[in-house]
């Protein structure tokens, strides 16, 4: 079992608001082997987009790390200097953020934006530097790179521009990718051309990817394995087939249950009622509790830690082997 | 059997935008007069109490249909005809309101789509003050009261504010202010695409129960294509502006006839398509201000000939589907299957 | 029967109101910048002199009959020859000045507050107008409002004052004199509350929530005034505040150049010209402290208006 490449424990992220302490992300653990794709998918409030932020330094105060700790290759990130973080970000963690309007800074070319990240992390001659930046659009699938490296983001179109930051994630060679709902601003025949990019990508140059969105499809079609969150915390994970399969936690099978689907009786939709409490109302013990129809008294007084199920690991005390019959 | 009886009918719609650059630029820098034809002579036909969906990607003029249908933009050429009256030509805002109480539209935004500054009732109480449906009071809020129960929200919910409610539901809102003018006719504006999935199943169910119970009619525009399928009696597949094929859901499903369609169905991201590998098909939807001759989707077409790039095709009826692509008149096109297992 | 029910109602429906204004994230706020704090307190004290002036005042310093040369240039009362009776000394009239700066205030806050008032109306309604209907409305309230941000707000005021000086008789002058001020300073703020409310109202006018209104078939009218106006109003309020010490100013630095309020009807700026004759031949007082209050007014305003823009401003909380 090869050493994972980022190892995240027991990581609390706070945010003090004007009278209290609100907890957004509440002790969650994982680990991404290199070269492995992570999907964390979960529905909008989970908490999903600010783990990533957590990971790669970038929490906008006064959102805090309060608790746990962040290891890449083995060495400790999460309190390291803006100065070391910097750093790392880019060299070794990449990012794609969902909106590529806004990802690609409007008054510099394409090819400078690229070759200043080239610039900041390898040490090449211009000449190099720019080399690589062509090398880069052409392997991001962009046609006659040599012309368009000097064009601005407005002359691309979304699923290009989308491209673009994909090459500025990877330019220096990161060993690990968090990318943000990637393509849920894109066309959906977009969609299917950057998640086969995104692939192609990772499998050639062995990058681990932290992949985060709230669409189960493209989890499945991208993913090894998978982290449901809610609330904050992490109810579910495990490989992407078997989590597709056979969702352990009631909350992980309600969210599979209600995609739609082409194909069978049309028929109603199985849903979940209620909706996930907002930072601030999670009721004490499990936070799924109040919509779950599996409920126990239990599950009202504590939340459960993440436990062995059989194939995946969930957070729910249907697991927990000492309330099972023997 | 009563043949229930045509309630819109859309006749050579379409609708132009001028995006030309201001008079100056024009002048000094020589550049022409910019339209995008964001609707480009569409045509269908909808019954009483079904449900017909309009599919594409960003960009294909779904959107402006439904503004069109509703009256928020007047068609540069076409006819919307709903019930018999098309509401273009009705000019006073008196004139229209008979019209305008039968057709409701929901729409994308939750949080844009309520006065956020309003409280609720005020909110679903505005039709009816609007066309004075209820003139007294305590009546105006029993009616108010029946509504929020229909959406399935409580009766005291029509103190609040907006922003107290989740996405889900405000649109629960949106839809009861819909339905508070007794209305015959819904567009749906991607109703559910800004919502997450459990909640969107919770949508998605309330309006197939509420579209039971009262009888309404549907046109549902939406991109996702899972969504419709559940949803939907008929489907019409848009791009850039015109349609390329309309046929029932089933058939859709099934037998694909267009390319367009096709590529569609075979691009969309599935839990059953775990782990495999697909080959995507290239391109991306043109500039709509120059777009290309003849077929719109030439240019990414597999099976696009010299015909296609100079002749428009017109919607013709192949195998009990509407298709408009010249390579299924002609016989080109192998039979797809589509992502229906039959029997 | 009723009317028990009526009355004991309001009060408990009330309660919980006012309940939530306490409990609010805005009284909270305010709470905690000290500097907030006293400025209300300030402006509290100034406006609350300046409202209950004629029961407050020890004296009436234009009544001719209660104002006696022989009490001409007393010093303020801690000063040798001072006393207590003109607590804050006399000018060379033997008027009061503390009553004078009582009275002076309630002009001074009466002009100003009007004068915003005007300016939010009249810029209101043409922002709105501009923003709903575009086209050629828009330009044309645009270039009237660009035409007058080229005129210094003096400059017209001024324009506007000797324009209808030369147009009345003397004494139907000193009548409307407040007036003509008010409506001179109005028509020098009234752009940027039209610019600000066009721009929100262009804003707006595309969300969903003004569709629906139109689509249900709701009048323009009613559109505008229900659904706009609430949502477009906010920041215009937080410039009206600050806008308030900006028109007490002006309308002193009119009074003060002689073009404002009559010598009958004083308002600080008055006062403070008046007294500026004797400034250095040592009766100090009699401009001095009408300046001191001027200034205070103005800078607790402005910092009030500061804590609102920063309370209101929903990226900030």
């Amino acid at each position: 079992m090869p050493e994972p490449l980022l190892r995240v424990e027991n990581v609390r992220v706070e945010l003090p608001i004007r009278r209290n302490v609100l907890t957004a992300i509440d002790d969650i653990s994982f680990t991404i082997g290199p070269g492995e794709v992570l999907g964390v998918v979960g529905e909008s409030g989970a908490g999903k987009s600010l783990t990533g932020a957590a990971i790669i330094g970038l929490l906008e105060p006064p959102l805090r790390i309060a608790a746990g700790r962040v290891t890449l290759a083995g060495r400790r990130i999460d309190n390291l200097p803006s100065e070391a973080m910097r750093r790392i970000r880019g060299r070794e963690i990449g990012a794609i953020f969902q909106d590529p309007l806004t990802s690609l800074n409007p008054l510099c070319t394409i090819g400078r934006q690229l070759i200043e990240t080239i610039h900041t992390h390898l040490d090449l001659s211009p000449a190099a530097a720019r080399d690589r930046a062509l090398a880069l659009l052409r392997e991001v699938g962009i046609a006659g790179a040599e012309a368009r490296i000097d064009h601005y983001p407005h002359q691309f179109s979304g699923g290009m521009r989308q491209r673009v930051v994909i090459a500025l994630a990877i330019a220096a060679n990161p060993r690990l990718i968090i990318a943000d709902e990637p393509t849920t601003a894109l066309d959906v025949s977009i969609q299917a051309q950057i998640i086969a990019l995104l692939k192609r990508l990772c499998g050639d140059h062995g990058t681990a990817v932290m992949l985060v969105t709230h669409d189960m499809g493209v989890i499945a079609e991208t993913a090894h394995r998978v982290a449901v969150m809610y609330a904050g915390r992490i109810v579910e994970i495990g490989e992407v087939a078997e989590v597709v399969a056979h969702p352990r936690h009631p909350y992980t099978r309600g969210l599979i249950d209600a995609i739609p689907r082409i194909g069978g009786r049309r028929q109603r939709l199985r849903q979940v009622d209620g909706a996930m409490p907002r930072l601030g109302e999670i009721p004490q013990g499990c936070a799924f509790s109040p919509r779950c129809p599996e409920a126990v008294d239990r599950c009202r007084r504590q939340g459960p830690n993440l436990l062995p199920a059989g194939g995946t690991e969930a957070a729910c005390w249907l697991y927990d082997k000492v309330l099972l019959p023997a | 059997m009563v043949e229930p009886e045509t309630l819109l009918r859309v006749e050579k719609l379409h609708r132009a935008f001028d995006v030309s650059p201001p008079a100056l630029e024009r002048l000094l820098q020589r550049k022409k007069r910019a339209t995008v034809k964001a609707v480009d002579g569409i045509s269908f036909t909808m019954r009483r109490g079904e449900t017909f969906a309009l599919v594409g990607e960003s960009g294909c003029g779904k959107s402006t249909v439904a503004r069109l249908i509703v009256g928020l933009y007047r068609p540069t050429a076409g006819r919307v005809i709903f019930a018999g009256q098309e509401l273009a030509r009705l000019r006073s805002r008196k004139a229209a309101a008979p019209l305008r109480r039968r057709l409701q539209m929901i729409f994308q935004d939750p949080y844009a789509s309520l006065n956020p500054r309003w409280r609720v009732k005020r909110i679903i109480a505005e039709p009816l003050r609007t066309h004075r449906l209820i003139v007294n009071e305590t009546a105006l809020r029993e009616r108010v009261v029946e509504l929020l129960r229909q959406v399935r929200l409580s009766p005291a919910d029509g103190e609040k504010f907006p922003h107290e409610f989740s996405g889900g539901q405000r649109q629960r809102i949106s839809i009861a202010r819909a339905l508070a003018s007794n209305p015959e006719f819904l567009v749906c504006d991607e109703p559910t695409s800004a919502l997450d999935v459990s909640v969107q199943a919770q949508i998605l169910n309330l309006m197939k129960d509420l579209q039971r119970q009262l009888g309404l009619t549907y046109l549902f525009i939406s991109h996702n294509l899972a969504v419709i399928y559940q949803m939907s009696d008929r489907v019409g597949v848009m791009y850039l502006g015109r349609l390329v094929e309309i046929a029932s859901a089933e058939q859709l499903f099934a037998s694909p006839r267009h390319p367009y369609t096709r590529l569609l169905l075979d691009t969309i991201p599935s839990i059953e398509a775990t782990g495999q590998a697909r080959e995507p098909v290239a391109g991306e939807v043109p500039n709509p201000i120059h777009p290309p001759p003849g077929c719109s989707f030439h240019p990414r077409c597999p099976f696009a000939k010299d015909r296609c790039r100079r002749e428009r095709p017109e919607l013709i009826y192949a195998g009990g589907t509407l298709v408009a692509c010249h390579a299924v008149e002609e016989g080109r096109l192998p039979v797809a299957s589509g992502m229906l297992r039959t029997g | 029967m009723a009317e028990g029910v009526f009355t004991a109602a309001a009060p408990v429906r009330l309660a919980p109101k006012l309940r939530r204004v306490f409990d609010s994230d805005l009284w909270w706020s305010f709470r905690r910048s000290p500097v907030t704090v006293a400025a209300a307190v300030m402006a509290l004290v100034i406006i609350g002199g300046a409202v209950f002036a004629p029961w407050i005042a020890p004296h009436d310093p234009w009544d001719p009959a209660s104002v006696s040369l022989l009490d001409a240039s007393n010093p303020p009362a801690w000063l040798e020859g001072g006393s207590w009776t003109f607590p804050l000394g006399t000018d060379n009239q033997g008027r009061d000045v503390l009553s004078a700066i009582l009275y002076g205030s309630r002009l001074s806050l009466f002009v100003g507050s009007a004068a915003v008032l005007l300016a939010l109306l009249i810029g209101v309604t043409l922002g709105l107008l501009a923003g709903w209907c575009g086209g050629l409305t828009d330009t044309i309230i645009m270039r009237i409002a660009d035409v007058k941000l080229s005129f210094p707000a003096i400059l017209l005021a001024l324009l506007i004052d000797g324009v209808v000086r030369g147009m009345l008789p003397r004494d139907a002058q000193s009548e409307i004199a407040s007036y003509v001020l008010i409506t001179a300073i109005a028509l020098s703020f009234w752009v940027q509350y039209a610019r600000t409310v066009r721009a929100s109202t262009l804003v707006e006018r595309n969300k969903e929530y003004i569709q629906a209104a139109r689509v249900i078939g709701v009048s323009p009218a009613k559109i505008i005034l229900g659904h706009l106006l609430p949502n477009v109003i906010g920041p215009v309020l937080v410039i009206a505040t600050i806008n308030l010490a900006l028109a007490i100013l002006t309308e002193a630095t009119l009074s003060f150049l002689g073009v404002g309020l009559p010598p009958t009807q004083p308002s600080l700026g008055t006062l403070i010209r008046n007294g500026n004759d004797y400034l250095f031949s040592g009766d100090w007082w009699i401009s001095i402290f009408p300046g001191v209050v001027l200034a205070v007014l103005i800078l607790s305003v402005n910092l009030l208006g500061d804590w609102l823009r920063d309370a209101l401003n929903p990226k900030l909380r």
